[in-house]
C-alpha cells in the first residue's frame, strides 16, 4: 500500500487572499478507484481547495502531483488537460441548449468548423447509455430536464474529457432521495472503473454510505485524514468543528402553550389541495414530507408570496384578511424563504441593510434612518447570531452560505413576530453554523413564540420538533407527536404506506 | 509580500471606486492644458449651465436604473412638458407672473404624469422597462409634436401682460448678482443635495436600491416593492419636467426635437458613473461625475472646434472606455 503510486497528490498547499490565509499546508491524496470525501465547516476551505485543484485559483506555495509526476495547473484549461474535472454546487449548464450541445460544450468537435450533429448527439447518446440514462434524449434542451437529469448532464460533460479525477461539489444538495440513490449508483460505477471522486457534502449519512476515506479540514488546514470504516459519525463532527458535541441537537425545554396560529383547508394551485392545522405558543411544528409533497408552496400561499385560493388563516384567534408578505409580517408571521440566493438575503448590498431590510422603519423619523441607532442593532444582532463577518458594511455576497443564512434569520428575527416559518433553513449549511440555528430556533420558541420548521433532513426533523404533519400530495397525510417522531413514521406516512 | 499585495489591493479598489471622479480630474487638467480659454469663469458657467438639464434628467433615471429599470422616455418627456409650458405662455394667456407659475406647474405635472403612466405600466402592469417607456415615449413624442405642428412655440417677449415671461427667460440666461453663477446650477445644485440626501439618509432611498438589488427577498422581507418602484419613474418623469424647464427658460422657445437623445446621454452618465443596468449599484455623486465627464468631452471638443459628427464618435468611444473600466472591476468582485 505504501508505494502504491497516488492518482492525486496535493502536498502543503497554501493561499491567502490579501493577508488572510485561506489555506496553510493542506494536503490531500486521492487513491485510483476510490470516492474521497472532503468534509469541513462552510470556510473551512474546501472549496478553495477544490478551486487550486480546477485552475480557477493559483496556489502561493505547494505541490501537486498526478500519477506521481508535478504538474503545474495554472488556469482551468491545465487542469482539464490533466484529467481533473469539476461539477460545481451551482450547475454551469446552458439551458437552452440542448443535453448533448451541453456536454461537448468545451468542444464540440467536428470537422473544420462544421458541427457534425449526427456524431454529436450519437457521442452523447452513448455516454448517457454508459451511466444507465439512455433515457434522456440527447436533443432535449437542459431546460425541460428535471434538476436531477441536469446534473447527470453535468457528469457525462465531465465525463466527456475522459477526466480520470471528478470533484462533486455538494452534489445532493438539490437531489431528492431517489435520485440521490441513481447519483451514487454511477459514482460507484466510475470508481470501479479506476476513476478518482472527491465528494463535498454536508450531509454525513451519505459520506458515510458513498465514501472510503475522509480528508477534515478545519480553519484553512487539514484536520485528519481518516477510513470511513474507523469513525463515527460523531467522531467526524467533532473532528470538523474541533471540539466535542454534548448534543447535535441543543437541549430544550418545551413550554407549550395556547394555539397561536391556524391555517384551516388552505388550497392553492396543484401542490396545495386542503392543508390544514394548528401551531401553539412555545412549539416548533415540522412541515415533513417528501420534496415536491407541497411543503413549500403551502407555506408560501399562507404567507402571500404565492396566490391562495381558499382558506383561513388565524392568529391568536384573529382572522387574516388580505395575504401578502406585507401583511403577513404586520399580523406577527414571517418566511425565511428556501432558496437563500433568490429569495433571502440581497447579495450586492451590506450586511447591515440585508438585517434591517424588513423593520427599518423602526430606525427613521420622518422617513430619515436613524443611521447611529440601525448600527447599533446590526452589532447585537451579529452578537446574537454568531455571525462570522469583517465588517457589517461589507457586501453579503462576501460571507460563506451559512452566515449567509444566518443574516437572512437575523433580517426575520428583526421583523418582531410571533410566528416564524422557517423553510429548509440549514440547507446548504455547516454542522457549526447549523447548531447554531438549532439554538437561534430554540431561544425564539423560549420566548412564547412559534416556529413552523420544513426540514427534508429526517434526523433534524426527529431533534427539532415537537410536533409533525407529514404532507403527501398537497395533503396533511398525518400528524405526529413528539415521542412518534421517527424516520420509520415519517416514511410510511409521505409514501403512504400505513394508509388503510 | 502580503502586506505589499494587501496595499496593492486596496489601492486598486480605490482607483476602481472612484474611476469617474479620476477620469473627470484628467479630463480637467487635459482640457486647461490644451485650451487656454478652458478655465474661464466664462466658459465654466457655461458648462455647467448646459449640464443643467442633463443633471436632471441623470439623477431621475438613476432612480429608474437602481430598481432594476431603465427610462428611455425621458428625452421626450422633456419634449413633451416645455412645448407645454411654452404653448400655455404664448398661446393659453398664462404669461403673466401669477400665469408664468401656472405654466411652470404644468410642464412639471406633464412630466410627472407621464412618469406616473411609466410606473403604473412597470410597477403594476409588470410589463418590461424597456417596452414600457419606449411606448410612453412614443406617445409623448406624438403629443408634443401635435402640440407644435413641427414648428418652434416663441415665448411672448416684452410684450404688455408678459412679465412672467421675461422673468422665466431671464432665470433661464443669467445668473445671480454676487458671483454670476447661473440660476439653473443653483438650482441643479440643490437638487444634487436633495437626491445625495434621499439615497444616503431616507428610508426612500434604501429601499430603491434594494428594490433593484433582490426584488423577491425585498418583497418577502413584507416591503411594498411596487410603491418604490412606480416612485422611481414618477421621479424621473418630474425630473424630466424640470430639465424642460430649464430649457425652455435658457432657449425662450420650445420645439418638439428638443430634449431628443438626453435619456441615452443620462444612461451613458450612470453607467460611467458606476451604475449596474441590473440594479442594485450607483450613486448620486458618481453619476453627477459621469454628467460632467459628458459635458466635458463635448466642451473641450467645441474649444477645439471639432466638428459635432466626429464628437458623436470620440463620446461613444469614451463610453465604451468607460465601461470597459468598470466592467473589469466587476468580474475582480
Amino acid at each position: 500500500m505504501a508505494d502504491e503510486v497516488m492518482r492525486l497528490e496535493m502536498k502543503n498547499i497554501s493561499k491567502s487572499f490579501g493577508g488572510v490565509h485561506a489555506l496553510q499546508n493542506v494536503s490531500l491524496s486521492l487513491r485510483p478507484g476510490e470516492v474521497h470525501a472532503l468534509c469541513g465547516e462552510n470556510g473551512a476551505g474546501k472549496s478553495t481547495l477544490m478551486k487550486i485543484l480546477s485552475g480557477a485559483y493559483s496556489r502561493d506555495t505547494g505541490e501537486i502531483f498526478i500519477d506521481g509526476k508535478p504538474v503545474n495547473i495554472k488556469n482551468p484549461k491545465d487542469s482539464v488537460d490533466h484529467g481533473v474535472s469539476i461539477i460545481y454546487q451551482e450547475f454551469a449548464s446552458v439551458p437552452d441548449l440542448t443535453v448533448a450541445e451541453n456536454i461537448f460544450l468545451n468542444h464540440v468537435r467536428g470537422s473544420k468548423n462544421v458541427i457534425n450533429w449526427k456524431q454529436l448527439n450519437a457521442n452523447a447518446k452513448e455516454l448517457l447509455d454508459s451511466l444507465g440514462f439512455g433515457q434522456i434524449n440527447p436533443k432535449s434542451k437542459v431546460r425541460e430536464l428535471t434538476v436531477a437529469y441536469q446534473q447527470i448532464v453535468e457528469i457525462c460533460k465531465a465525463l466527456s474529457t475522459n477526466c480520470s479525477i471528478l470533484i462533486l461539489d455538494e452534489p445532493s444538495a438539490v437531489l431528492a432521495n431517489a435520485e440521490i440513490r441513481q447519483l451514487f449508483g454511477i459514482l460507484r460505477k466510475l470508481r470501479d472503473e479506476g476513476k478518482s471522486i472527491v465528494y463535498i457534502s454536508h450531509r454525513l449519512d451519505e459520506v458515510f454510505e458513498i465514501c472510503d476515506r475522509i480528508t477534515v479540514m478545519k480553519d484553512g488546514q487539514n484536520a485528519g485524514v481518516v477510513n470511513t470504516a474507523d469513525v463515527t459519525e460523531k467522531q467526524l463532527v467533532s473532528m470538523m468543528i474541533g471540539r466535542d458535541l454534548e448534543s447535535y441537537f441543543p437541549e430544550r425545554e418545551s413550554h407549550i402553550g395556547d394555539v397561536i396560529f391556524e391555517a384551516k383547508d388552505i388550497k392553492a394551485g396543484k401542490m396545495v389541495q386542503g392543508v390544514s392545522f394548528k401551531v401553539h405558543k412555545g412549539e416548533v411544528f415540522g412541515l415533513a414530507g417528501l420534496v415536491g409533497a407541497g411543503r413549500t408552496e403551502t407555506v408560501r400561499a399562507i404567507f402571500g408570496a404565492d396566490k391562495m385560493e381558499s382558506g383561513q388563516v388565524f392568529i391568536n384567534g384573529q382572522e387574516i384578511k388580505h395575504f401578502s408578505p406585507r401583511n403577513s409580517i404586520g399580523n406577527g408571521y414571517a418566511l425565511l424563504p428556501e432558496d437563500r440566493k433568490r429569495h433571502g438575503v440581497l447579495l450586492n448590498l451590506p450586511i447591515l441593510y440585508n438585517m434591517t431590510i424588513s423593520c427599518l422603519p423602526k430606525f427613521c423619523s420622518g422617513g430619515r434612518i436613524r443611521k447611529a441607532e440601525e448600527r447599533k442593532f446590526g452589532d447585537k444582532m451579529v452578537d446574537a447570531l454568531k455571525i462570522k463577518i469583517g465588517d457589517k458594511m461589507d457586501n453579503t455576497s462576501s460571507l460563506s452560505g451559512g452566515n449567509q443564512q444566518k443574516v437572512a434569520v437575523s433580517k426575520l428575527i428583526a421583523s418582531d413576530c410571533h410566528v416564524y416559518i422557517l423553510d429548509e433553513p440549514t440547507r446548504g449549511v455547516d454542522v457549526g453554523a447549523k447548531i447554531e440555528i438549532y439554538k437561534i430556533i430554540n431561544d425564539i420558541v423560549a420566548e412564547g413564540n412559534a416556529v413552523i420548521m420544513i426540514s427534508s433532513e429526517m434526523p433534524e426533523v426527529i431533534g427539532m420538533c415537537d410536533r409533525v404533519a407529514v404532507m403527501r400530495n398537497g395533503k396533511i397525510a398525518g400528524e405526529l407527536q413528539k415521542e412518534e417522531i421517527t424516520e420509520q413514521n415519517m416514511i410510511e406516512l409521505s409514501m403512504g404506506v400505513n394508509k388503510v | 509580500m502580503s502586506e505589499a499585495a494587501k496595499r496593492g489591493g486596496s489601492a486598486k479598489a480605490f482607483l476602481v471606486k472612484y474611476s469617474p471622479v479620476i477620469i473627470l480630474a484628467a479630463l480637467v487638467v487635459v482640457s486647461s492644458i490644451i485650451s487656454p480659454v478652458f478655465l474661464s469663469v466664462q466658459n465654466i458657467y457655461n458648462v455647467l449651465r448646459q449640464q443643467a438639464p442633463y443633471i436632471m434628467v441623470a439623477l431621475g433615471v438613476l432612480m429608474t436604473i437602481l430598481t432594476g429599470g431603465i427610462d428611455l422616455s425621458a428625452g421626450f418627456l422633456i419634449s413633451v412638458s416645455h412645448v407645454f409650458l411654452a404653448a400655455a405662455a404664448a398661446w393659453w394667456g398664462f404669461a403673466s407672473g401669477g400665469g408664468i407659475v401656472v405654466a411652470i406647474l404644468l410642464c412639471l405635472a406633464i412630466g410627472f404624469a407621464f412618469g406616473c403612466a411609466n410606473g403604473f405600466l412597470v410597477a403594476k402592469m409588470k410589463l418590461a422597462a424597456f417596452i414600457a417607456t419606449l411606448a410612453v415615449m412614443m406617445i409623448a413624442k406624438g403629443l408634443s409634436y401635435i402640440i407644435t405642428g413641427g414648428s418652434p412655440i416663441k415665448l411672448p417677449l416684452e410684450a404688455e401682460g408678459c412679465e412672467g415671461a421675461d422673468a422665466l427667460i431671464a432665470f433661464g440666461q443669467s445668473g445671480d448678482p454676487v458671483i454670476g453663477l447661473p440660476y439653473a446650477v443653483w438650482l441643479a445644485i440643490a437638487v444634487v443635495i436633495i437626491f445625495w440626501f434621499i439615497m444616503n439618509q431616507t428610508m426612500f432611498g434604501r429601499m430603491i436600491v434594494a428594490s433593484g438589488s433582490n426584488k423577491q427577498a425585498v418583497h418577502l422581507a413584507g416591503v411594498n416593492v411596487d410603491k418604490y418602484i412606480f416612485s422611481a419613474y414618477a421621479i424621473s418623469g418630474l425630473m424630466a419636467g424640470i430639465a424642460g424647464f430649464l430649457i425652455c427658460a435658457r432657449a425662450g422657445v420650445a420645439t418638439s426635437t428638443n430634449g431628443d437623445g438626453y435619456e441615452l446621454d443620462a444612461i451613458a452618465a450612470c453607467v460611467i458613473g458606476g451604475a449596474s443596468l441590473s440594479g442594485g449599484k450607483g450613486g448620486v455623486l458618481m453619476t453627477i461625475c459621469g454628467v460632467m465627464i459628458m459635458g466635458l468631452i463635448g466642451n473641450i471638443m467645441n474649444l477645439l472646434s471639432v466638428a459635432s459628427y466626429p464628437q458623436q464618435i470620440i463620446k461613444g468611444l469614451i463610453i465604451i472606455g468607460a465601461v470597459v473600466m468598470n466592467g473589469m472591476t466587476q468580474k475582480d468582485e
